[in-house]
């Protein structure tokens, strides 16, 4: 860690630092944007990287790492960001983080390391906190677009072999650590592509899809073998994969969409969040008739929900040509889980919030199609068991808002397709596989899991913190054979290959 | 991983042709009442298909498809030979099989295929099997002698007359079940609508009923829940519940409907898809490899 006086901190004063302004990202025009998929923010010049990187106070203790699922030296890169090397940048972020491109898009760094940063907190504005995700990004796209990625060195052969169930980012994380540390590593992918929700999940406006092949070929080029279209338990029975490999990791993600349960919900016109996505982003329905999966086009769209997910659902409804995109959410805007910065694209693009609506029937007109929405309106009570304050319906408010496609994005299970087939496997009370949370261990020796099978439906880097810890587990597990205790073997194992270190 | 190949077909009749896939995996895995998720190309559908039978040894699976959409009518124009773009499963649960005693299997139009891994599983399982195989007409009858095979008795109904005994499926399960002192359990596959009134006509017989449904599929492992279905008043998910439900408890009107969704949209890709095939002169169905 760079502390005072080290070169790291170059030259610069504190206040010099201090008095930078943050850089602005760059975005398409919210008008021009919601007519086509490209991303929407464009992206730092490498001039703007270097001076956000130069507003980094180099504290001596380094609270953003702290905050980061996976640990990444985020004053180191900077420090190298600030000096114009690049290649080293990026070089540090990869020792910790397989997938930079995508977790400088997608975490939540405002609630991670960015919450912690010393300049935001200097500033009473996280919002002013070194923006630590888009220099990450900056640096995953230059490597990328200069194609100057340097592979690691090639790593001795183990003489070991682990199978990941799964290609999400729980699974390409315990795969990338893998197979950098010696081990033969094949990923089972149940769909056409590799990348889970990366690909299936989150649209092309947020991820473009050509960011995650990317990523998956790094992986492939590290000797990583991917088997697509083959789904475990099914397609090869998981007993024959505990024999054929010397570690399992399970990774199959939160894939099992939840319904309310409610009125009309089969109507023509219903989809869940992942259906629609799916559609969209994995199937290229936008791209209909030239791609054959088509989708709703157009009309009133009501998406249910305020996650994420409902975002997503919201803003791609906008790129499918809907004329009014709506989100109803049964609590008030500051209750909304959705990422800031979402909510705000969302509002600029023109999508409309209702807070303190809870559906209670899906309407439906001729041919069982959709028609609309049936909503209580609600007010808020006492905080609930996750902190928020509840939603009460109010009583006789029940009104109805006309639509003529319903997205039902209020959250996933834990898909069961594995575990069911699998009956010696633990799970919990909600149809999680339980694990040992230090170690990612399972109730069958040799089997391993993470990600969303485990948290239920969360985020890209808290799957990808999963799996280094697991990836770290099974390293100890494969190299020295214990399974009682192996939260002690993890510090005999060593983890430490070249200038690679798993902690 | 080898690509899949279509390493044989045959046309059956009129747009309903016999592929046989290299899927070695699949061949060995699959059970009755399973079934795959195909697609033909880059830009491909997921196409869900039952599997009618498999090689383990040989590393193939067969299926038998209706061109009906834009990407069936696709795979009919592939050769011999030629690579299927993706492949998985099998996918879905398995038909329960077990000694019923004596058993109908009705099979409707391509139903008839799926249903011959599941008689067959049931004949060497010790049912006495009474089959139904039904079609609108003599030439869109299929897998005839696989089904004799391993059947007791086969009824072939058409609902011409222009072979076996003029009348529907109903028609046929009436005449088993009429000559029958019990009938245990009774299996229908074919078009939703025969479903519906098979199942319709085994409730007033008594006769518990499984059928295999068939509703719009994305992923097949319960991810997207575009499968959906009302069964006993619950929404289940074909791809992973099923395909198999009790035909007493499905809701076939809305599954019916559900399966109309893309009407429009499917006419526009044919439509798209017939321009093309035009403008490079090929085009029509299978045919004999």
């Amino acid at each position: 860690m760079a502390g005072a006086g080290s070169p790291d901190r170059g030259d610069m004063e504190a206040k010099d630092r201090l008095a930078i302004p943050p850089q602005k990202m760059p975005e398409q025009e919210p008008a021009e944007r919601v007519g086509n998929l490209r991303e929407v923010p464009l992206g730092y010049t490498p001039e703007m990287a270097v001076l956000e990187a130069k507003r980094c106070l180099h504290c001596k203790r380094a609270v953003c790492i702290e905050g980061c699922p996976v640990g990444v030296d985020i004053p180191g890169f900077l420090a190298a960001v600030a000096k114009g090397d690049f290649a080293s940048g990026i070089r540090i972020i990869r020792r910790r983080n397989v997938l930079p491109a995508v977790c400088g898009r997608v975490c939540p760094q405002e609630q991670q390391c960015q919450l912690a940063c010393t300049v935001g907190k200097f500033h009473h504005d996280p919002g002013k906190s070194v923006s630590i995700g888009r220099i990450e990004r900056f640096l995953a796209d230059w490597e990328r677009e200069t194609e100057a990625v340097a592979l690691p060195g090639k790593v001795p052969s183990s003489g070991r072999s682990v199978v990941v169930i799964g290609s999400g980012p729980a699974g390409l994380t315990v795969a990338g650590d893998l197979v950098q540390l010696g081990h033969s590593v094949t990923v089972l992918e149940a769909l056409h592509e590799a990348g889970g929700v990366l690909v299936y999940g989150i649209p092309e406006f947020r991820l473009p899809k050509a960011i995650v092949s990317r990523e998956v070929k790094f992986l492939e080029d590290l000797g990583v073998e991917f088997r697509l279209n083959t789904i475990a338990g099914r397609t090869i029975p998981l007993d024959e994969l505990m024999r054929e490999y010397d570690a399992v990791f399970i990774g199959s993600g939160a894939g099992l969409p939840r319904f309310q349960g409610i009125p009309g919900e089969n109507l023509l016109g219903v989809y869940s969040a992942n259906e629609y996505l799916t559609r969209v982003n994995l199937m290229r329905a936008f791209d209909f008739p030239n791609s054959d999966t088509p989708i709703q086009r157009g009309g009133t769209v009501i998406t249910v929900g305020g996650g994420n997910v409902a975002m997503d659902c919201a803003r791609t409804a906008l790129r499918m040509g809907a004329e009014r995109s709506i989100v109803v959410y049964r609590r008030s805007e500051v209750e909304m889980p959705a990422r800031r910065e979402e909510v705000h694209h969302a509002r600029e693009e023109g999508v409309e919030f209702h807070f303190l609506e809870d559906p209670v029937e899906i309407t439906g007109g001729p041919w069982g199609w959709v028609n609309g929405v049936r909503l209580v309106r609600m007010t808020l009570g006492e905080p609930d068991s996750s902190g928020r304050r509840s939603s009460i319906p109010v009583e006789g408010s029940e009104f109805v808002r006309e639509a003529d496609t319903v997205l039902v994005a209020i959250g996933n299970s834990p898909n069961p397709l594995v575990a069911s087939s699998f009956p010696e496997l633990e799970t919990t009370r909600w149809g999680g596989i339980a694990v040992n949370e230090a170690t990612g261990q399972t109730s069958v020796r040799g089997v391993f899991a993470g990600g969303d099978i485990v948290l239920g439906a969360a985020t890209v880097i808290l799957a990808m913190g999963q799996g280094r810890i697991a990836a770290r587990a099974m390293h100890a597990y494969l190299s020295t054979g214990r399974w009682e205790g192996l939260e002690e073997a993890i510090g005999v194992a060593g983890t430490e290959i070249g200038s690679r270190v798993l902690v | 991983m080898e690509p899949s190949r279509i390493v044989s077909k045959k046309s059956l009749g009129p747009d309903v042709t016999m592929y046989r896939i290299s899927a070695p995996d699949m061949a060995r895995q699959r059970k009755p009442g399973q079934f795959v998720i195909v697609r033909i190309s880059e830009q491909g559908e997921r196409v869900p298909l039952t599997i009618a039978d498999a090689d383990p040894a040989a590393g193939t699976v067969t299926l038998v498809v209706q061109a009906v959409g834009k990407s069936t009518r696709q795979m009919a124009m592939l050769e011999e030979g030629s690579i299927l773009h993706d492949i998985a499963g099998p996918l879905g649960t398995p038909t329960r099989i077990e000694r019923f005693g004596t058993v109908i299997c009705c099979g409707g139009g391509i139903g008839t295929a799926p249903m011959y891994p599941i008689a067959q599983a049931l004949h060497e399982a010790g049912n006495r099997v009474l089959s139904v195989v039904c079609a609108r007409t003599a030439g869109l009858l299929v897998m005839v002698e696989e089904m004799e095979k391993v059947s007791d008795e086969v009824l072939i109904m058409t609902d011409d007359g222009s072979r076996g005994t003029k009348g529907l499926a109903t028609d046929g399960i009436r005449m088993v079940a009429g000559r029958e002192p019990a009938v245990d359990h009774a299996f229908a596959i074919g078009p939703p609508v025969m479903m519906k009134f098979a199942s319709a006509v085994t409730m007033e017989l008594g006769i518990p009923t499984t059928v295999s449904l068939n509703p719009i599929m994305i992923d097949g492992t319960g991810m997207c829940g575009c499968c959906r279905v009302t069964v006993g008043g619950r929404t289940r998910f074909a791809c992973v519940d099923g395909p198999d439900f009790d035909g007493h408890q499905v809701d076939f009107d809305e599954l019916i409907k559900r399966l109309s969704t893309y009407r429009d949209q499917e006419h526009a890709a044919m439509e798209h898809f017939n321009g093309g095939c035009r403008l490079t002169g090929s085009g029509g169905h299978g045919s004999e490899g």
